[in-house]
């Protein structure tokens, strides 16, 4: 499992002031952190507040492609912001997100085609998030689905079982579990899975601890990437050991170190 | 009805590494080696890219080995004394693609010979043969400590492999292999996670990964050749998806392992009915070493010109006819 850097995001006031002033380090400090931390990806959101959204959106591409080599994950509900990000992406991006609703799917696949992006689907529609793993899992097929008749391989898509806060939506957590497994037997080769690992958490007085514990369990059920906080060291460090207990790395005494690394070190 | 095979899709594949230097890289090779970039499990050029044939090190020592059965003497009876002429012989009469001397003569137990002795005896061979050279310490580090440096001193810039990195004595050969440009054999013993830790370790003091070979040890055939070949396999498949610090070629040290097996040395009065020593003892050392290459060994490693000559055959037969 890896992580997608989720800070760089202009709802915290750092970054909504940085975009409003065009000052590049505020952003490109939490991008070089984000990567020191083991980030894989790096997620970039203009926030609800940017007046010029597809400029924004523009210019954090620019400004993050400046400080690092990672691969951006686009974020936005407004697809012509998306497409502004990725028409300015050095390296095929990841497309953050769609629900399974036909127009939607029909407007993000085909950009995705175009720009070689990757994407994550939402099992959500009109009707919103669904309560059990089997109308989830139905969601997610009519993804892959969608995906496959625009020439998207399941591969490239990223599915997203929706987890609900712990606290207020408490029988989400077993459907999430489920889902997550069951996505992997849907089509062949398997679509991807990734949870917005801190939604677990939202509202709860100890969020970190929750966090990292759904992350471990989520890797047991085979997540292969979430949107999370790279600089939370705990949280990395269970990543790595779950992702050693899954023999999903061969073990080694400095694998921790090895697991934030080895997402920016390109060897080949 | 259409064979289709099942074909395997890999996220990365092996790095490649250059072995020996030529005078205009600094060093005096007339040629160099290249050695892994495979894309796939061994052989399987269906599933992937295998830029380069795996290479055949012929192992010789700087003093007359006292425990090699009679079947070499005919082979090297007149050069055991003359590692220039052994090397030449291995080269020219037999083929190798690599020379690997091993200097046993430093032994305290044996000749205790000092590092300019060996440092000598280096150059000697590099001025007998033209292709990229393997150099192995006596094997006690304390000693390998203050040869190997001396060894990689005389010969800078030659980008010989030497060897042995472990994993509680890699620091002053890493360091040697920076400074005077050499690659390295980083040795574990049989244990994928040392294997592991070691390569970072080595790869930490700032030595690339693409100057390191993966000495996994192995045993002969009979012996425990299958925890050898199951931990190569893990490597090869480690290596191809994606694991950066499993990534290295392979070197497998067999002609050592195999000529000190009862199945290979016994006299065929001690055992009629195990055949003749002489065929007996290279087909040994050839089954073990074809076992290994399956298991991904990029260097095999071996004594008896017989058994390079059926592996290099195997070797051939096994890269589709390209020519060794």
């Amino acid at each position: 499992m890896f992580i997608i850097g989720e800070r760089i995001n202009g709802s915290f006031q750092d970054i909504a002031r940085a975009i409003r002033e065009q000052d590049p380090r505020p952003v490109q400090a939490w991008v070089r952190k984000q990567e020191a931390a083991g980030a894989r990806y790096l997620d970039l959101n203009t926030g609800p507040a940017a007046r010029e959204p597809l400029k924004a959106m523009r210019w954090l591409v620019e400004v993050a492609q400046e400080a690092s080599t990672l691969s951006l994950s686009l974020d936005s509900s407004n697809y012509e912001v998306i497409e502004a990000g990725l028409e300015v992406c050095r390296r095929p991006a990841l497309i953050n997100s769609v629900p399974a609703e036909e127009p939607k799917m029909q407007c993000v696949f085909p950009l995705a085609k175009k720009y070689k992006a990757a994407v994550i689907g939402l099992t959500m529609n009109e009707r919103g998030i669904p309560k059990d793993a089997e109308s989830r899992l139905a969601l997610a097929m009519e993804l892959v689905l969608a995906a496959d008749s625009c020439g998207l391989s399941p591969d490239d898509l990223y599915l997203d079982p929706l987890v609900l806060p712990c606290n207020v939506g408490q029988n989400h957590g077993p459907e999430v579990m489920q889902t997550l497994r069951q996505i992997k037997l849907l089509s062949n080769p398997p679509p991807r899975t990734v949870v917005g690992l801190s939604n677990i958490s939202q509202g709860t007085g100890n969020r970190q601890l929750i966090n990292r514990t759904f992350a471990v369990m989520a890797v047991a059920c085979g997540l292969d990437a979430a949107i999370a906080d790279a600089t939370d060291g705990q949280l990395m460090e269970a990543v790595a050991t779950a992702r050693i207990i899954m023999n999903l790395d061969i073990y080694c005494d400095s694998y921790v170190e090895l697991y934030r690394k080895q997402n920016t070190v390109h060897w080949i | 009805m259409v064979f289709m095979p099942i074909v395997e899709k890999y996220r990365s594949k092996v790095q490649e590494v250059v072995l020996g230097a030529t005078r205009a890289q600094g060093g005096t090779r007339d040629f160099t080696v290249t050695v892994g970039g495979e894309a796939a499990l061994p052989f399987l050029h269906y599933e992937g890219q295998i830029p380069h044939r795996p290479l055949i090190g012929m192992e010789i020592w700087d003093t007359a080995p006292a425990d090699w059965p009679a079947c070499f003497a005919p082979y090297f009876a007149d050069s055991f004394r003359d590692p220039a002429v052994w090397a030449q012989r291995c080269v020219s009469g037999y083929g190798a693609d690599l020379v690997v001397l091993h200097l046993k003569s430093a032994d305290p137990d044996l000749l205790d010979t000092s590092p300019e002795h060996c440092a000598a005896v280096v150059s000697k061979v590099l001025n007998a043969v033209g292709c990229p050279l393997v150099v192995l310490g006596c094997g006690k580090p304390e000693k390998d400590n203050l040869v190997l440096p001396a060894v990689a001193e005389a010969a800078a810039g030659e980008n010989l492999l030497l060897g042995l990195a472990e994993q509680n004595n890699y620091k002053s050969l890493t360091a040697a292999a920076i400074v005077y440009k050499h690659t390295l054999i980083a040795q574990s013993p049989i244990d994928i996670n040392i294997c592991k830790q070691l390569n970072i370790l080595i790869t930490e003091m700032n030595l690339p990964a693409g100057r390191i070979v993966i000495d996994p040890t192995t045993a002969a055939l009979g012996y425990g050749l299958e925890y050898g070949y199951s931990i190569m396999e893990r490597v090869r498949i480690g290596a191809l998806q994606g694991d950066a610090m499993l990534s290295m070629p392979m070197i497998g040290n067999i002609g050592a392992e195999v000529w000190r097996t009862r199945e290979a040395t016994a006299p065929a009065e001690e055992n009629p009915g195990w055949g003749e020593q002489h065929d007996r003892g290279i087909l040994w050392e050839a089954t073990t070493a074809a076992a290994l290459l399956q298991a991904g060994l990029d260097i095999v490693v071996l004594r008896h010109p017989e058994a390079v000559r059926l592996i290099r055959q195997n070797i051939t037969e096994l890269m589709g006819g390209r020519g060794v």
